[in-house]
């Protein structure tokens, strides 16, 4: 479904607009991104390595705030929001990040029960039930005892996605959710960022590079290259893109117009072929 | 060309001392940001419990045997130096009086600097490295209130605590050398060091320093975790930096703590 048909029919809950953003003036990471993400829907941000992609998550998640335009999120505009403000909304997101960041001196259970205790003050056998509920909808009920130490990289990740929901958030956000993951534990966070956001009634963002396996999953993409959307639609209207860029990225394709060699000087003047 | 040199060496110097000193103006809203964020802590005290037995239980075995060891070299060496004055009674008061002014409140901070200070550093280093800080905060969790400050008066409460077991282990392995092995007499041993020993000139001002030196090295601790780059190297400096900056900090405080406390005609 087109972009701007979802938008039309139910209501952001992000809203960027016209968003630029950089340490430094001069080299800006972002320059007039804006992008519009319905409620209930999964959609992906794609690019290459820093193209401004996290970054962009960053912006939503309110640890950075832009220095031109605006960022609307669960309709607050972040750059406005003080600190209790800031973790007020946050409260209403969830977040998994690149490799879980689990807290290794908490055992699974009490990863997951981490932002009930902190936040709901809860009887325990309450905190008890919700957090093997969580841990059910992601099958890992039984590695309730388990460290973090003790768990696979797969495994990890789906602990992190269960605490991640523990507090029903709105807005879920994913930073690079398949990275290092086999294919089975890929084919299992695929299936379940799918599912828990259609039963949780959720909305996800989902950061990545894995091109082809995120585009069976969202509803809509944004192509991110340096720091500008360069491109965006539904996975088809993406998989049939003519734009370079977009095509090279899809594919896999070594040439196009990403180089293959890092600019540098002449290959004869660095083996010194033109002195012999 | 020398007038280049000189200036370069004069600017190297001057970014230097105001890097140093941005450093410590940061260090310093730090700890006044982290106690203002300490009502969680104080208020769940159970989590500066669990830093208590982190920081300050896991460091008995090292407090206690160093305590043990420095009050029996210091009855050895004292006795040997007693003995030529016709002084070897007053044995209990030289290692007293040692252990609780100086040695306990200085040996036990180096040591907690070492053994608990470098391993709260790495802990909130690693943290941070591996974003369970970054997840904390996305999470509307303070890091600051749920990590650093239990961490900070875990360190400041266990400090005082080790100095004063440093200092009662000393006196035991004083009385184990002087007492039992050389045969001093165990009534004059133990009621010279009674007399002589001043509750509050000498064991209060023992635990003043202990409790400075509690709040310096953890301080150091916790504020270097927090500031070190998420990388493994940084977090490696980090951890250098913390053993070094405490033992120096802890050095030069004591100094100026002996001159405010014991100079004066206190004694």
């Amino acid at each position: 479904m087109p972009q701007s048909s979802l938008a039309s029919q139910v209501s952001s809950i992000v809203e960027i607009r016209n968003v630029s953003f950089g340490y430094d003036p001069a080299r800006p990471v972002l320059q007039d991104i804006s992008l519009s993400i319905p409620r209930g829907s999964v959609v992906g941000i794609m690019g290459q390595s820093g193209c401004g992609k996290t970054t962009t998550l960053r912006i939503i998640m309110g640890a950075y705030r832009p220095i031109a335009g605006s960022a609307t999120v669960l309709g607050h505009d972040v750059a406005t929001l003080d600190t209790a403000g800031l973790y007020a909304m946050r409260r209403k997101m969830g977040m998994l990040f690149q490799f879980g960041a689990l807290f290794t001196d908490m055992s699974v259970f009490e990863n997951v029960a981490f932002p009930l205790r902190e936040h709901l003050g809860l009887p325990e056998e309450l905190v008890q039930d919700l957090v093997m509920m969580k841990l059910h909808a992601v099958g890992l009920r039984g590695a309730a005892h388990l460290m973090p130490t003790e768990l696979s990289g797969g495994m990890a990740r789906r602990v992190a996605l269960a605490r991640s929901i523990a507090l029903d958030p709105q807005l879920i956000l994913y930073d690079e959710p398949f990275t290092g993951l086999d294919p089975i534990s890929f084919g299992v966070i695929v299936r379940l960022i799918r599912e828990l956001n259609d039963s949780l009634g959720a909305t996800s963002v989902i950061v990545t590079h894995d091109v082809q396996e995120a585009l069976d999953v969202v509803d809509y993409v944004w192509f991110m290259a340096g720091g500008k959307v360069i491109a965006q639609g539904t996975p088809d209207e993406i998989r049939s893109s003519n734009e370079p860029f977009v095509n090279q990225f899809v594919n896999g394709k070594l040439e196009g117009p990403v180089p293959f060699h890092y600019p540098a000087p002449p290959y004869d003047a660095d083996l010194e072929l033109a002195a012999s | 060309m020398l007038i280049g040199s000189v200036r370069a060496r004069l600017e190297r110097l001057g970014g230097t001392v105001t890097s140093a000193i941005w450093r410590l103006g940061f260090a310093s809203r730090f700890l006044f940001y982290l106690c203002l964020h300490s009502g969680t802590a104080l208020r769940r005290f159970r989590l500066t419990v669990a830093q208590i037995y982190f920081a300050g239980v896991l460091s008995l075995v090292i407090i206690l045997v160093s305590g043990l060891f420095v009050g029996m070299v210091l009855a050895l060496q004292g006795y040997e130096t007693l003995q030529r004055f016709g002084a070897s009674e007053s044995l209990g008061v030289l290692v007293a009086l040692s252990l609780v002014r100086e040695l306990g409140p200085v040996v036990a901070g180096l040591l907690f600097a070492s053994r608990a200070g470098s391993a709260i550093t790495a802990e909130i280093g690693l943290m941070k490295a591996t974003e369970q800080i970054s997840a904390m905060e996305m999470m509307a969790v303070d890091p600051i209130a749920r990590v650093v400050a239990p961490r900070f008066w875990g360190g400041v409460i266990s400090m005082p605590l080790l100095a004063a077991l440093f200092s009662a282990a000393g006196i035991f392995g004083g009385y184990l050398v002087g007492v039992q092995l050389i045969g001093v007499d165990a009534g004059a041993f133990w009621s010279q060091m009674q007399a002589a020993v001043d509750w509050s000139n000498d064991i209060l001002n023992g635990v003043l320093k202990s409790v400075v030196f509690g709040v310096a090295v953890t301080w150091i601790s916790v504020f270097e975790g927090y500031d070190a780059p998420p990388t493994a190297e940084g977090v490696s400096r980090a951890t250098t930096r913390t053993v070094v900056t405490s033992s120096l900090a802890i050095l030069a405080l004591d100094f100026v703590l002996t001159a405010l406390m014991f100079t004066g005609g206190n004694h």
